[in-house]
């Protein structure tokens, strides 16, 4: 069975600069991969360039895809196979309502799979069945895209997509970055819904914290651009006790 | 040089279709001695060019390369193309008065059920009548500005249209210029809406054209007077065929306690210039303008706004957006003259660009002549691209490049559209933007 994600000796430079130095990770459908490591080892870089993010530059490896080659496809493209980024940092889009966003983004996903659009009164139905199950109010869906959301909502609002696209691969980059607990607990629900054996997460963090409510199959320690140590769940209760510092040796 | 003797071509053709259109001009006696006077004082200028300084962006000896003969009155086929026009851009619920090639075309038109306090008449009706101090009104434009003058000139038809004091119409009125695509030619308009004390109105200005109709011109005048403690919402669309001009002047006079609420959108033509002079001539009032070019390919709108304010305690916002594909060339030309007695005035102007494309042009040149010490007074300027980062945000998410720019883009002009209150004028608006948009594609 094809991997639904490979990685493969991934070497990226921003402005000149290597960031990623060969990184491998195979993720296969069913399975939770959490990403851990320190701030500016990479986690994003590696998340922006699976979603296709322009101002990176590959020089080396392959990213495949259900079998097919990533990094030849546009964002847009990548997206309608079912790739999902939930970002780190949502932006805000004055003057887009989110009902607005969300229509086109998912018309243009099922048109480039050859499938029918979907009219407004489905649309609407879909919507609310979603956004009732994460306990979000239609009034927030009226507004401009996360314009005036908390951090909890942005947050709230990209899980929401995810339940509305159906991607078969969601990459959560710093999901618990600036949530309570409770906006956290609700957040990861949304998500642990989304688990089933065709979809697959990868779980970016830098705290152990989110991954006792995400409990993931995998945990994968990134350091200065590379996975320097890969294993189950209880790594990262090893982490939790121990820090980075190690791994930080251990890349240099 | 060729290139000068054409433009002082366009000059001379000007006199000479003034001199073949003279017997079709109504109004005689005193209203055909205005329109000589008039053709004089634009001949003395002839047609504007950079040297002008006010015409600096906008030089028509270069742009407008032809003159076309003034258009024939619209027959049966042109008045049913003009129909099939109708079709796409009226709405409900307007009350709809149509003119066809500078003609006005009753049959297009609503004319029953008026309201009570309201009336419309011809520009027609209103020069052959013996009604000397509704023709001044009529010539109460810059005199000095030569298309104006050959406005003033050339005029053929129009609506004359007057609300009583008090009077709150609750339908909007919707004036249509429309273009029949017959030979090219140009269409010399005026018209004037007059609003009583304590009344309310909505005027939707509309341009637009047949099918088939390309290479056109239109030279539209409009009269407002807004009186004490009344309310004016006004829309103008300009639709016009990619390959027509469009240059159209107005005068508005604002009284005391009156509001007047405007919003402009050119997304046709190939050269427009939309020139207005707002008097706020009464205390405490209140007028908002907003106006949005969408241009792309050669595209070239000039928007020229003066704003007098004459009385104390008003306060005037001013917001002007271009969107800018190709090379389009976008022009705002905005000017305040604070008056000694307006103290107290707070007026503010901003000019917002969104570049397309490296070769496109946004020229801004905000004036502020301020004679009163007790004002609030200011204007700023944007000039930048679509975001990345959000443009890779729709991306990620499925939209494609020209879907994830329409999205933004729609969402930079509809923050000027929120400021129609009227939702179905609003829709007209959206919809226009969305035809523009479309053909980008
Ligand atoms: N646009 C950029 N230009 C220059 N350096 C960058 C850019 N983006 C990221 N980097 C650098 O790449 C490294 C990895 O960053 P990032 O992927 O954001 O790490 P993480 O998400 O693990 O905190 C950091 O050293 C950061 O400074
Ligand atoms: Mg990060």
């Amino acid at each position: 069975m094809t991997a639904l994600l490979q990685v493969k000796n991934l070497q990226v430079r921003v402005e000149e600069q290597e960031i990623l130095h060969g990184l491998t990770l195979t993720v296969n459908a069913g399975e939770v991969h959490a990403i851990m490591g320190p701030n500016g080892s990479g986690k994003s870089t590696l998340s922006h360039v699976i979603a296709g993010k322009p101002g990176y530059e590959v020089t080396g490896g392959e990213i495949l895809f259900k079998g097919e080659d990533l990094l030849d496809m546009a964002p847009d493209v990548r997206s309608a196979k079912g790739v999902f980024l939930a970002f780190q940092y949502p932006v805000e889009i004055p003057g887009v309502t989110t009902m607005t966003f969300l229509r086109t983004a998912l018309n243009a996903q099922r048109k480039a799979r050859g499938e029918a659009e979907y009219l407004v009164p489905d649309f609407l139905r879909k919507v609310r069945e979603v956004a009732g199950s994460l306990n979000i109010p239609m009034d927030m869906l009226k507004r401009g895209v996360n314009v005036g959301f908390s951090g909890g909502e942005k947050k709230r609002n990209e899980v929401l997509q995810m339940a509305l696209f159906q991607p078969s691969l969601c990459i959560l980059d710093e999901m618990d970055s600036g949530l309570d607990i409770d906006a956290l607990r609700v957040a990861a629900d949304g998500v642990n819904a989304l688990r089933s054996p065709e979809r697959a997460m990868v779980v970016i963090t830098h705290y152990q914290r989110l991954l006792n409510y995400i409990v993931p199959d995998h945990v994968h320690v990134m350091s200065k651009g590379r996975v320097v140590k890969s294993g189950g769940k209880e790594l990262a209760l090893e982490l939790e006790a121990t820090g980075y510092a190690q791994y930080e040796d251990v890349a240099a | 040089m060729n290139v000068a003797l054409a433009k002082t071509d366009t000059g001379t053709a000007l006199g000479e279709a003034f001199a073949l259109a003279r017997p079709r001009l109504p109004g005689g006696g005193k209203v055909a001695n205005t329109r000589q006077q008039a053709f004089e004082a634009y001949e003395r200028i002839g047609l504007p060019n950079r040297r002008i300084e006010d015409w600096k962006y906008t030089d028509l000896r270069v742009l407008m390369r032809d003159v076309l003969p003034l258009a024939p009155a619209p027959d049966a086929a042109a008045l049913s193309r003009a129909a099939d026009a109708l079709k796409l851009h009226a709405i409900d619920g307007v009350r709809k008065l149509v003119l066809v090639d500078g003609v006005f075309a009753p049959k297009l038109s609503d004319l029953g059920k008026l309201d009570a306090g309201l009336t419309i008449r011809t520009l027609r009706d209103v020069l052959e009548a013996d009604d000397a101090a509704l023709h001044a009104k009529l010539f109460a434009l810059d005199a000095a500005n030569p298309m104006i003058a050959l406005n003033s000139a050339m005029m053929t038809d129009g609506v004359v249209i007057a609300v009583a004091d008090g009077t709150r119409l609750a339908q909007p009125v919707h004036v249509i210029h429309i273009a029949s695509g017959g030979l090219p030619a140009a269409m010399f308009t005026r018209s004037m809406f007059s609003l009583g004390k304590e009344a309310a109105a909505t005027l939707v200005e509309s341009y637009i054209c047949a099918d088939d109709a390309e290479n056109y011109q239109v030279h539209d005048s409009m009269v407002i007077h807004i009186g004490d403690g009344a309310r004016l919402d006004h829309v103008r669309l300009t639709e016009d065929s990619r390959e027509a001009f469009n240059i159209s002047s107005s005068a508005i006079t604002v009284g005391h306690k009156a509001h007047f609420n405007t919003f402009g959108m050119n997304t046709g033509t190939i050269v427009s210039r939309y020139q207005a002079v707002i008097g706020i001539v009464g205390e405490h009032s209140q007028v908002e303008t907003n106006g949005v070019n969408l241009l792309n390919g050669r595209q070239h709108a000039d928007t020229t706004l003066v704003m007098n304010h004459v009385a104390p305690n008003c306060s005037s916002r001013e917001v002007f957006r271009a969107v800018l594909d190709d090379r389009g060339h976008s022009v705002f030309q905005g000017r305040i003259n604070v008056h000694q007695p307006a103290q107290k005035t707070d007026a503010k102007m901003m000019t917002r660009a969104l570049l397309l494309s490296d070769e496109a042009e946004a020229d801004n040149k905000p004036e502020l002549e301020i004679f009163a010490d007790d004002v609030q007074c200011g204007h700023g300027a944007t000039t930048g691209a679509l975001d990345d980062s959000l443009l890779f945000y729709l991306r990620a998410r499925g939209m494609t490049e020209k879907q994830a720019q329409a999205l933004l883009i729609q969402a930079f002009v509809g923050e000027a559209i929120e400021s129609i209150v009227n939702d179905d004028l609003r829709e007209l608006a959206i919809s226009a933007a969305e035809r523009w948009l479309a053909a980008r594609a």
